[in-house]
């Protein structure tokens, strides 16, 4: 028994509330994505860090998208990166800003949500999962002020709404629950931009994805740290749908038919659709 | 040469404890646990629809008890725990029905031998693995000895004579209906009328799904599964609800002393 970790001792008299964070807390703080020691010399320039991810409400639903690259100040440290994960079955969330810090914390997150769900016989509402989320991004508020900022996005498909729900954060926590559509990210100026002009309410989940797309290459056109599609290595962006069937990553196949219509039409005009004036 | 007042052998104590542990086990319903073509199956007769006894751990692992709810509730939490904490630290493949089993079996076997009454609980521990030969169904008991089941396993109420049911309908590689088909009779007392839907608590871990193997069957899902396990042996089971027999007024099997122990999940 003694050479067991000091959580052991703690699985069978734990008697909290059913949140898997608090009781990684108490019994094995060294486990947490936020760290509390402060470091000597910012470092956020040097780590890897996730760019722009777009989100956008679809009849029956919500779609998310984000590009694939990660850049370490001028470098891109990656081409291939993942920042939208899956959380349960109706969840989603995207991550900007420190890479590595946002990956612990969809980790954590999707446990979290996990624990809950285990132990209590049913499913965290959506405000609940936005909250618990919401604690998390606070608790690395200390870090954020070093240079390791991550501020997520979280996307559900509500079934007691029978809609998709948009949250956003910011450092301190939040969360701040987003009409139709948002993007974060250092390319989301754009981004947000664009899809203000290609968001359609009510439109089909496929249309949604379609403006999604074009939105993140409007902000890969103007933002160096956000990634295009690569037609050579055929990356393309990550894209999830969430509806009352579930969450839904699409394959790469099918999104690469979405890029490929994209880029044609991007041939003949660069700039991409526009929208009616009046 | 004389003895202290109010001394007894350890030998005694321990088997008063299992005495009473083991009184307090038979007095509910069996739980079957099974292996079938594509994973694992559990079969609770339950009435409740909130206090369950078979739950989902992790991924690929799935428990089921019997015995005092409060007690197998608190293993059901801590096994959770186990498996989250560890899924969290290393990665979600890392976390074993074998570990988690030999958690339990030193908790049992710790709380045996240190506390004057035994938890009055049976458990089994079920993994799911890629192919059918790489199941493993755990089965615990309140000393804290675990038992490496093949195909099949039952915990609680009459349990030995529900296992002999079982034997004699099972074999490797049953689909679904015909599964839970054998799962429920011999769940059934001879000439007993089976439980409805409603007061059956099923689950499966089934090795297709994706993330999390484990799913509830439960309301329209589980009437339609009912009926194609009745389907084909419907000629055996027509007469014993009909008027010919004594309508049997009690489906479990004989309660023992007046049972005012199990309040929650025992029916």
């Amino acid at each position: 028994m003694a050479s067991q970790p000091a959580w052991m001792n703690s699985l069978f008299t734990h008697t909290g509330s059913s949140s898997f964070t608090e009781f990684l807390g108490a019994h094995a703080p060294n486990l947490l994505p936020t760290r509390a020691e402060t470091l000597a010399a910012p470092v956020g320039d040097q780590i890897p860090h996730a760019t722009t991810i777009v989100a956008a409400t679809c009849a029956g639903g919500v779609v998310m998208a984000g590009d694939r690259r990660a850049t370490s100040g001028n470098m891109i440290s990656q081409r291939d990166m993942e920042k939208v994960f899956r959380a349960d079955d109706y969840s989603c969330m995207g991550i900007a800003g420190t890479a590595s810090t946002g990956i612990e914390v969809a980790r954590l997150f999707r446990v979290e949500l996990e624990h809950y769900e285990k132990t209590e016989g049913r499913s965290l509402s959506t405000e609940g999962k936005a909250h618990r989320l919401a604690t998390m991004i606070r608790g690395n508020l200390a870090m954020a002020m070093q240079g390791l900022v991550v501020v997520p996005l979280f996307a559900a498909y509500d079934p007691a709404a029978d809609s998709g729900r948009i949250f956003s954060y910011d450092v301190g926590g939040g969360p701040y629950e987003q009409h139709d559509f948002h993007s974060i990210g250092s390319g989301s100026i754009f981004a947000r931009g664009a899809l203000k002009k290609l968001y359609r309410p009510g439109a089909s989940p496929q249309d949604t994805v379609l403006a999604c797309l074009q939105s993140l290459y409007d902000a890969a056109d103007d933002d160096s740290a956000t990634g295009g599609p690569d037609v050579t290595r055929k990356i393309w962006p990550v894209v999830a749908v969430i509806t009352a069937d579930g969450f839904r990553r699409l394959p790469d196949e099918e999104v690469g038919e979405f890029v490929q219509s994209l880029l044609e039409a991007r041939m003949t005009d660069p700039d991409g659709p526009t929208a009616p004036l009046r | 040469m004389s003895m202290p007042f109010g001394y007894a052998s350890p030998e005694q104590i321990m088997r008063d404890r299992a005495e009473y542990a083991r009184k307090g086990i038979a007095r509910g319903r069996s739980v079957v646990v099974m292996q079938y073509a594509d994973g694992i199956l559990f079969v609770a007769p339950n009435p409740s629809k909130a206090l369950h006894k078979i739950s989902e751990i992790y991924d690929r692992i799935g428990f089921a008890a019997v015995g005092r709810y409060n007690e197998f509730e608190s293993l059901r939490l801590a096994g959770i725990r186990y498996a989250d904490i560890n899924g969290y630290t290393f990665n979600r493949t890392d976390v074993t029905g074998r570990g988690l089993a030999n958690l339990y079996a030193q908790q049992l076997g710790m709380i045996f031998t240190d506390s004057i009454k035994a938890l009055e609980v049976e458990i089994v521990v079920a993994e799911v693995g890629d192919t059918a030969q790489d199941d493993q169904i755990f089965r615990l008991t309140f000393d804290g000895s675990v038992f490496d089941e093949q195909g099949m396993a039952v915990i609680g109420g009459q349990a030995e004579a529900v296992a002999g049911r079982l034997k004699e309908r099972y074999s490797e590689g049953l689909e679904l209906p015909q599964a839970l088909d054998a799962a429920l009779s011999a769940l059934t007392e001879p000439g007993g009328e089976r439980p409805p839907a409603g007061q059956l608590e099923v689950a499966v871990l089934d090795r297709g799904r994706e993330h999390r193997k484990f799913l509830r069957l439960a309301g329209p899902r589980l009437e339609r599964l009912l009926e194609s396990a009745a389907a084909p042996t419907e000629t055996p089971a027509a007469p014993e609800s009909g008027e010919g027999a004594p309508p049997a007024p009690e489906t479990g099997p004989p309660i023992a002393p007046d049972g005012d122990i199990d309040t929650g999940s025992a029916g």
